[in-house]
């Protein structure tokens, strides 16, 4: 079966009917989010029109991709089948695959930014997740992973340095090594910024360690190769920490763990080298077990949650600081929603992923569109469930939580006085009681997002279960546990992924390096990247003008800058392979996407603002500084010279990534003239055609044309479940696939 | 009650590969099909071995 001969036969009328119907009701629900204005809406209705416009873009955008555009044959073997080692290259069921995609593309991202974003209103957020997943990144993360798949499972590197060239493979290194360290740096800011004073927070956290590490125990020597006993063990005794944590905080133990950033750095830094250095069994795969768990499992229960409460939307949609001037983030609203929603829209990270393991594991060609870009449109789904947790909020606590220290004081006196001058309203005693509800000392200025998520969710959650504080503050908790637990995996595997690079690379100049069995490179390798990531995150909770402030958007414009990289890759190979006619299918979400992010760049490198330029900020302080005067909201001179070092380092790491991204895709631009003006096609670094011997649907289920080829198989195919062929799990061929 | 099985089967069938527990199952397999005669690891060799490849093909984590 070619992906064409499918398509070609008229619709149904039935299926003309049901589209016709989602249409109708995905419009209507998109028309009673945008032209609500003064009443409160339902925030059910941005949940449908989430589900209609995905429905819309998968069955015919994704399929159009998938068909014209890169042609997918399944006549073709993947690698999964032409080079199946039983290790890393193995045809794997597509409903598992997607499985462990979305384990490795989801995390805190879609959860954090969009909690940022409702700043804006809960509008341009809504808009943007949902546009930009269908035209941008469901797109990005499908193209790519076809064409790591058509090479083997290349990385995204390694693409553009043999598709485009040697310069813009060594820019896309460079990019890709310094993105990761500030997305480290501010994932690991967001965890400080949730557990930092709160005993309960810390005291869970520092519990999946000791947690972890019998994990890894058990199942390296006890019980080899049982994972799922092993994490259900595990799950439990983390619930039991959770708990747990109630009582320490009562209890005498709660001063030890009271920790303040700074230590909480220290510790994380500290942390994060050994979790490098150390094999992966004993720390990092056991947590990596917990956390796709917890994260499959605290989602579910937040979309649960939300469909069965169907929350009232408190935020306005559009709110009166999109020009620019909020308190949670600086900047106007284009470009800057763009860059702080990040992961749940476009994520240039995902392009790693698409390039790494996901490739090597897919059966028939055809399956990227569900595992590509179906995989994205459930995180993109994510991130509609945590704009709608932020937004459910009243909007005077969202302010009170998210605006710096700086801005709102310690206490709720000064913070409900801050809020009134921002144009909201919310009494001290509103806010204390906000915090005791959850059982948390204070609310004010805990930024990040996390903390946010946390009350938004357990507001909706306790909706369901049945209110009561004490059950509302374990909700709290088991938010806060499970944001903690996914960044601090993406932290661990970051670290070691970035210290494989920087090995990598050195190893070129000094050959032992190159061995990840050498010690001593090993251990300094692991040093030099903890402490990169380490000084951003140092920076940024000492930062008098508050870190998120300060980094969340260089971490959005990395983000996307990376997506830049992969979507010049992606327009740069539709373009070498001789359909040039098609290349707006990457090429315009390019263009925005290089628009959005350099105009982010310009802002933050050349804005005479010294709330959005850095460099305007390290003149304005500086030369308080040399008059002698100290600006608000530093209160000392070491205050202000941290100011003044913090936004050249800052400004000078935004100048950089522009102008990486800007030599990747010049370097993109050179090729696509030369292969536009061949007669030739440019050469590519295809792997050959073999004949494919696997049959398996395409989608989740399989179509009427499928059934008849499975039938034609001499083994069943796919799971239980699929034919109702009274097919029990036990007889399932390795691999669910028939050969 | 059919159904109610079926379910589980579904589930249990779903939780075992995606947490790779027929790994060992698919190595032996896979090595009495292409590579008759060549020695089986144990079940605990396996595992380790398997553990321990992990250690050189670190998987990034997003965001």
């Amino acid at each position: 079966m070619t992906a064409t001969d499918v398509g070609t036969r008229r619709p149904s009328w039935r299926s003309m009917i049901t589209w016709t119907g989602v249409a109708v009701i995905g419009a209507l629900a998109w028309s009673v989010i945008a032209l609500a204005r003064g009443e409160k809406i339902s925030a059910i209705w941005v949940v449908i029109a989430a589900l209609a416009s995905y429905a819309i873009a998968y069955r015919f955008y994704a399929r159009f991709i998938v068909r014209r555009v890169l042609q997918v044959d399944n006549s073709r073997a993947t690698p999964a089948e032409r080079l199946d080692n039983g290790v890393d290259y193995q045809p794997t069921d597509r409903r598992i695959l997607l499985g462990h995609h979305f384990a490795a593309i989801a995390g805190a991202g879609p959860l954090v930014g969009p909690v940022l974003a409702a700043q804006m209103g809960y509008l341009p957020g809504t808009i943007w997740i949902i546009a930009g997943v269908i035209f941008a990144g469901g797109v990005q993360d499908m193209v790519i992973l076809f064409f790591s798949m058509r090479r083997d499972g290349k990385s995204l590197g390694q693409m553009v340095r043999e598709e485009i060239g040697p310069v813009g493979g060594a820019a896309a290194l460079v990019a890709v090594f310094s993105i990761m360290i500030i997305l480290l740096a501010v994932l690991a800011l967001v965890v400080v910024n949730a557990l930092a004073a709160s005993p309960w927070g810390t005291f869970s956290i520092a519990m999946t360690i000791p947690i972890a590490l019998f994990m890894g125990f058990y199942l390296r020597t006890l019980r080899p190769g049982r994972v799922i006993e092993t994490t259900v063990i595990g799950v439990a005794l983390l619930l039991a920490a959770i708990v747990g944590g109630g009582w320490v905080q009562e209890s005498s133990l709660a001063g030890i763990f009271t920790l303040s950033p700074q230590s909480l750095v220290i510790a994380l830094v500290i942390y994060g080298f050994f979790a490098s250095v150390l094999p992966v069994w004993m720390l990092l795969a056991p947590r990596d077990y917990l956390s796709t768990f917890m994260k499959i499992g605290a989602i579910g229960l937040l979309a649960v949650g939300v469909l069965v409460t169907g929350p009232t939307l408190q935020n306005a949609a559009v709110s009166k600081f999109a020009d620019g001037t909020g308190p949670v983030f600086a900047g106007p609203l284009f470009p800057f929603v763009f860059i702080t929603i990040a992961c749940g829209a476009l994520s240039g990270f995902h392009a790693l992923i698409a390039s790494g393991t996901t490739p090597k594991m897919i059966q028939k060609e055809s399956q990227v569109q569900m595992i590509g870009y179906g995989g994205m449109l459930m995180e993109s789904f994510v991130a509609i469930m945590a704009l709608i947790a932020a937004s459910i909020l009243d909007p005077g606590l969202y302010y009170a939580m998210n605006a710096p220290a700086g801005l709102v004081g310690a206490t709720a006196q000064t913070a409900a006085q801050a809020v009134t001058t921002l144009g909201f309203t919310i009494s001290p005693d509103q806010l204390s009681a906000a915090a005791a509800a959850v059982q948390e000392k204070t609310l004010v200025a805990r930024t990040g997002g996390a903390p946010t998520l946390a009350v938004g969710m357990s507001e909706i959650l306790s909706g369901i279960f049945g209110a009561g504080t004490a059950l509302k503050a374990v909700w709290y908790h088991f938010a806060i546990m499970f944001e903690a637990l996914f960044i601090l995996t993406t932290v661990d595997a970051g670290t070691r992924v970035a210290r494989f690079m920087l090995q990598d690379t050195l190893g070129n100049i000094y050959k032992p390096m190159g061995r990840v069995s050498w010690k001593p490179g090993l251990w300094a390798t692991s040093a030099v990247v903890v402490l990169a990531w380490g000084y951003f995150l140092w920076t940024g909770v000492n930062d008098p003008l508050g870190g998120i402030y300060q980094l969340f958007p260089l971490f959005g414009i990395a983000n996307q800058l990376l997506a830049a990289v992969a979507l010049a890759l992606a327009t740069t190979l539709i373009i070498k392979s001789g359909k040039a006619r098609y290349a707006w299918v990457t090429l315009v979400p390019l263009a925005w996407d290089a628009a959005v992010t350099l105009t982010a760049s310009w802002y933050k490198v050349f804005s005479n603002d010294p709330k959005l330029g850095f460099f305007a900020q390290r003149t304005t302080y500086q030369a308080a500084i040399d008059s002698g005067k100290l600006l608000a909201p530093a209160k000392t001179m070491d205050a202000m010279h941290q100011v003044v070092t913090n936004a050249t380092v800052d400004g000078v790491l935004s100048a950089l990534f522009a102008v990486l991204i800007i030599i990747v895709i010049l370097d993109a631009f050179r090729i696509w003239v030369k292969a536009l003006s061949a007669r030739e096609p440019l050469p590519m670094m295809e792997s050959p055609v073999v004949l494919s011997h696997i049959v398996a649907p395409a989608g989740l289920w399989p179509t009427a044309d499928e059934r008849m080829l499975l039938a034609g198989g001499s083994v069943a195919i796919g799971g239980p479940g699929v034919g109702g062929d009274g097919l029990s799990a036990d007889d399932l061929p390795p691999g669910g696939s028939s050969r | 009650m059919i159904s109610a099985r079926r379910t589980l089967d579904v589930v249990r069938w779903y939780l075992r590969e995606v947490a790779g527990e027929n790994a060992y199952e698919r190595y032996v397999e896979h090595g009495s099909l292409e590579h008759p005669g060549r020695p089986v690891l144990s079940r605990r060799e396996f595992e380790r071995q398997r553990q321990d490849d992990r250690d050189g093909t670190p998987q990034v984590r997003c965001c």
